[in-house]
């Protein structure tokens, strides 16, 4: 299941990354495989979201959630 | 001494830097981005002042943008005037861990460091407990807690800065030889360096450093090649290797007693500011508090500075001996300082407002609000704080785009900000509607002369919107997208920072674009002052003939008038406007409005006090001049055919050219300052200069 497809409230785990050259961006802000996240919110007009992430809120464009696998 | 200031974004590193370096600060550049460099001093002792140098914030040694690459640039190379002696690693004490990553990279530098946590007294509200001792004592240099906000921790920051030792003692944090073993021993033989880490970051990224010679960097090249070098497989396994060593380091330094009730005010903060309704609300009764604050606020001291100018123009004329000098440094040199001054009231207004939004959290909101739409068009979600504030005035707006991360949304945004209907619009456009737009009323509410002015600001509005679009496919991006962005947590704003944020972005406009706006008025004022002399003498001979015959002051006065006119007529502006009179006519313009475009150049509110001057119009009351003028234009007839120059189509026509066409010296100034090349004005102005034309030829063609 990808980030993306989450609403307000569920949490997942990160399992994996769909792309290699975001991963590493992901990754450096906190997004690391075995972390649990929360989906905070969606912006009023539906894209982009934040989460909630390893002690802190990110926020996303939902293209760059849908490469976030999870669990 | 020199040190370098290195974290992530959002950890309050220049807050830490104004607080050290004070007023004390120098703005420069980094060459080749857009970002300011700044340096500035700090007092250590009595006989140790350090060099502190604030590098742009960045999540990892790897950059995504060319701002954060300097950073890599600065640390890498020794012969770098800005190569530091110390690095200060600033980190957020409330996100220890993802601030951290950056501190195990630049550890690996080998340079000597000292790792600094700021915002402690938000992490203790948080209910984050950090051991600083044990955390020093595992990572191997100093540690200093600081809240930069509340001014703690400051004075034992210096001391440590002071006592540096010049080895590093950082402990190694990974081992970076596995990932690339005989790639990597081949760097250290070939640059003769013992640092791995270093070796590999040059591996990664050497394209990007200049200190290599073509030689080297094919060098380099071929050992990437060789070794089957995968960048971006490798960074990912660094980047895992390195979290998995900092969960090891922060076991037992960070204690967490109150995860669950650290968000609820911010929480509840969002769900009402990024509501559908409700934060849309919100944020357009923002930006209308804004707009109305650049305008309203400013318009007493705006007042002051142009009365202050006006009489020291008068003051200089009294008492220095005429001539040249005098008309040159009163006329040209002092109005063009006022041309620069008026503008510091409405910078410092907006970029206080901004700083404000900044600091609370706000602005993060607003991008994530609007990045839906404003994508659309090439935009970021933060271009609409430049463009409302283009409605006031185009030259704070477009140095406010400076927040916007992204380089090609940026560079969008000040390429149309100029096109939002500014304030010296308004002028043009009162003299104008007042001339074509008769005074009456539709259904008994609406003021025709209103409405049309409401539909300039929005074809204004439109069109930005448009050629933003437009651009969207023309420019290339130079780098990869993102939007992954931290929402900061909701706080006070700093009103410290909103004071040196005020102060140096004033400072900035006046020193940098400054300069450009000084030499262009002293060109134009040349241009509308002096002309071939025998033309001068001749006009000089006719008036003084004339004059000696008269007695009346009234009348002197009225030849005065007329006498300035023709000196105008015949100026080498003057001149000009005649000669492109050939090009401006399918427009619908004879050669004296040739004459007001040329002199308006500089700022358009000029088109109007060109036009009283060569209308001969008496200034003596403002209201009632402009009464008089708008009589003598509407009055002005055409000598060939004896038909009235000033019709319909010839308003609007103009009109169309003022909305669209740059006509602003100050803009083009900035947009230099900004993007740091001649390449971006010139195609500005070039872009805006032809689409007044084709808009005013199209309006003028269909309607006369």
């Amino acid at each position: 299941m990808k980030l993306s497809q989450l609403t307000p409230g569920q949490k997942g785990t990160i399992v994996s990354f769909t792309d290699l050259e975001m991963s590493v961006k992901l990754m450096e802000m906190g997004c690391l495989p075995g972390e649990e996240v929360e989906v905070e919110r969606y912006a009023p007009l539906g894209d982009p979201m934040a989460i909630r992430i390893s002690g802190y809120q990110l926020c996303l464009r939902k293209s760059e959630a849908a490469v976030i696998v999870i669990q | 001494m020199k040190v370098a200031l290195v974290g992530n974004p959002n950890t309050g590193k220049s807050t830490l830097f104004n607080l050290l370096t004070g007023l004390n600060q120098k703005i420069g550049n980094f060459p080749g981005i857009t970002v300011d460099k700044k340096t500035g001093y700090c007092k250590l002792s009595n006989h140790v002042t350090a060099e502190i140098v604030d590098l742009p914030g960045t999540y990892s040694l790897y950059p995504k943008s060319k701002d954060e690459r300097i950073v890599f640039q600065v640390l890498a190379d020794k012969t770098n005037p800005n190569y530091p002696d110390l690095i200060i690693l600033v980190a957020d004490s409330t996100n220890l861990r993802r601030n951290l990553l950056l501190y195990s990279q630049v550890a690996d530098l080998g340079l000597p460091m000292l790792l600094v946590l700021n915002m402690s007294d938000m992490a203790k509200k948080a209910g984050l407990k950090i051991n600083t001792d044990k955390l020093a004592e595992r990572l191997g240099v100093r540690v200093v807690a600081i809240s930069a906000r509340k001014g703690e921790g400051l004075s034992t920051l210096k001391e440590a800065i002071a006592q540096y030792t010049p080895i590093a003692t950082q402990n190694r944090t990974i081992d970076v030889d596995i990932f690339a073993p005989e790639a990597i021993k081949q760097i250290r033989q070939k640059l003769n360096t013992d640092n791995s880490y270093y070796a590999l970051q040059v591996l990664h990224q050497h394209e990007h450093l200049d200190h290599f010679s073509l030689q080297e960097q094919e060098e380099i090249e071929h050992i990437e090649q060789a070794n089957g070098f995968k960048t971006h497989q490798l960074q990912t396994a660094e980047t895992v290797a390195r979290y998995r060593h900092l969960n090891t380091i922060l076991n037992e330094v960070v204690l967490d007693t109150g995860a669950e009730k650290k968000f609820q005010i911010t929480d509840k903060l969002d769900s009402i500011l990024t509501h559908k309704f409700w934060g849309f609300l919100i944020f357009f009764a923002i930006l209308f508090f804004i707009f109305n604050a650049i305008f309203s606020w400013s318009s007493v001291p705006m007042d002051m500075i142009e009365g202050s100018f006006a009489w020291l123009t008068e003051y200089g004329h009294q008492h220095l001996p005429p001539g040249v000098l005098t008309d040159l440094l009163m006329d040209g040199v002092v109005a063009g300082l006022g041309g620069i001054v008026i503008f510091i009231p409405q910078i410092a207004i907006l970029f206080g407002l901004i700083s404000i939004l900044e600091d609370t959290g706000y602005m993060a909101r607003v991008t994530f609000m609007m990045d839906k739409i404003m994508r659309k068009f090439g935009l970021s979600g933060k271009s609409v704080v430049p463009m409302i504030g283009g409605i006031a005035c185009a030259v704070p707006s477009i140095m406010s785009a400076r927040n916007i991360e992204n380089w090609k949304d940026r560079i969008i945004t000040i390429m149309i900000t100029p096109l939002v209907s500014c304030s010296a619009r308004l002028p043009v456009y009162t003299l104008l509607i007042s001339l074509i737009i008769p005074n009456e009323r539709i259904w008994g509410i609406f003021s025709l002369q209103a409405l049309a002015l409401m539909t300039m600001y929005i074809i204004s509005i439109i069109t930005a919107v448009l050629a933003a679009w437009v651009f969207k496919f023309i420019i290339k991006a130079r780098e990869k997208s993102y939007f992954i962005m931290e929402l900061p947590v909701y706080r006070m704003p700093r009103w410290k920072n909103v004071f040196y944020t005020m102060f140096e972005k004033s400072k900035t406009f006046v020193f940098e674009a400054g300069k450009v706006i000084i030499a262009i008025s002293i060109v134009l004022w040349v241009m509308s002052s002096y002309g071939p002399s025998k033309r001068y003498e001749a006009i000089d001979h006719k008036y003084e003939a004339l004059e000696t015959k008269l007695a009346d002051s009234t009348q002197v006065a009225s030849l005065e008038r007329d006498k300035a006119a023709e000196r105008l007529e015949n100026s080498y502006a003057g001149i000009l406007g005649q000669t492109i009179e050939p090009v401006i006519k399918p427009l619908g313009y004879d050669w004296k409005i040739g004459i007001a475009l040329i002199t308006s150049f500089a700022a358009r509110e000029a088109f109007v006090g060109t036009m009283a001057t060569i209308y001969s119009v008496d200034s003596a009351d403002e209201n009632a001049a402009e009464l008089r003028l708008r009589d003598k234009i509407a009055a002005a007839k055409n000598p060939a055919t004896g038909l009235p120059t000033f019709t319909f189509a010839t308003g609007l026509s103009l009109m169309l050219f003022y909305a669209f066409a740059m006509q602003c010296m100050s803009t083009v100034a900035v947009v230099y300052r900004e993007t740091k090349s001649w390449k971006w004005p010139l195609i500005q102005l070039t872009y805006m200069t032809a689409m007044a034309y084709v808009a005013a030829l199209i309006a003028y063609q269909l309607l006369k």
